[in-house]
């Protein structure tokens, strides 16, 4: 039987994986658990979980096939959709001089 | 290398003249360095990977305490570990029999052996720390936590293998050596713990065949090289 061990260096640190080890139990696998992460008191705590109790997910992305990037996490960036902007506006109105297309200037400047 | 050619241990006294406090000391430091030794001949070899690992870290910290019990005799002796441990001739070594039998590759008779060890050694170490003398005292209580995590592994073992023919036969054979580790007033104890009767036990005097040929390997390099260290 396989059992994956999870690992917590200090208290309140979260648990990262820190290997499997072969046991026919419970009691076997906390002893040696403890033999290989816990000997050099390298480890607060350990979480030991049969490894059939671990439900592996594969490609676990949610199709994201519209741009809506500002749902994520680091926002979007400005710098393509200025460049953008910039060119419309230049073709659109090409006898102001860049300089007074001053709405642009602003969120440039912001 | 013919043994003529190797040097009389520089270390090597007669028991006569060791005090009676060393000498204890050096029962307990043989026993383990001996049972250690033993231990490590699994390492490589053991029924699987992880008890391969458990294992040999066993047998390292059982030299480890071996190599502590050694320095607090040789301060009285005035002298030092390695001296202890390698330059005294294999009849000047203080080990029970039980301790010396190469059990190798009988894992059954392996763990019955670890477990009565550790049980007794449980007893043992429980009245070294209520010693007088502080020096034993504290160094069983720092043993003591490490013990902890044998005792636990024997356990978890014995637990397992417990209604294991080989196992029981081996235990039934072992017995009276296991006996032979502790004093005799720490006998009942042990008879105790193991839910086993007395029967005559295998003695501290005296050794066993075996240690002599561990003791030609164990002693080989101090012995080539007089005051070898590594």
């Amino acid at each position: 039987m396989i059992w994956e061990v999870f690992r917590q260096e200090r208290e309140g640190q979260p648990f990262q994986h820190g290997g499997s080890l072969e046991a026919p139990n419970l009691a076997f696998a906390e002893t040696y658990a403890r033999e290989f992460y816990g000997r050099r008191d390298e480890s607060f705590a350990l979480w030991i979980v049969p490894r059939e109790a671990v439900e592996e997910v594969r490609d676990p992305y949610v199709a994201d096939v519209f741009d809506r990037d500002y749902r994520r996490v680091d926002g979007y960036s400005l710098k393509v959709k200025l460049k953008e902007a910039r060119e419309l506006a230049a073709k659109n109105a090409p006898h102001f001089p860049r300089e007074e297309s001053s709405a642009i200037s602003d969120l440039e400047s912001a | 290398m013919s043994e003529d050619n190797l040097t009389k241990p520089a270390g090597s006294r007669s028991k006569g003249s060791v005090p009676e406090s060393a000498q204890r000391i050096l029962e307990l430091a043989d026993d383990e360095l001996i049972l250690g030794w033993r231990n490590s001949e699994w390492t490589g070899i053991a029924p699987f990977l992880e008890e391969d690992v458990a294992f040999s870290s066993i047998a390292q910290t059982e030299i480890g305490h071996a190599r502590a019990w050694y320095e607090l005799a040789a301060k009285e002796l005035g002298t030092d570990a390695d001296a202890l441990a390698f330059d005294r001739d294999s009849d000047d070594y203080r080990c029970a029999p039980f301790v010396e039998l190469r059990l190798v590759p009988d894992w059954a008779q392996t763990i019955a052996r670890h477990w009565l060890y550790e049980t007794a050694d449980a007893i043992r170490i429980k009245a070294l720390k209520a010693s007088d003398d502080p020096d034993v005292a504290g160094l069983a209580g720092k043993i003591d936590r490490e013990e902890a995590y044998h005792r636990i592994h024997a356990d978890m073992w014995a637990d397992r293998l417990r209604e294991e023919r080989r196992f029981t036969e081996a235990l039934d054979s072992l017995w009276p050596y296991a006996l032979g580790l502790l004093d005799k007033e720490q006998r009942d104890r042990l008879s105790e713990a193991t839910g086993r009767e007395q029967v005559e036990a295998v003695e501290r005097r005296g050794h066993t065949g075996e240690l002599r040929p561990l003791w030609e390997e164990m002693t080989m390099v101090r012995r080539s090289i007089p005051g070898a260290a590594w």
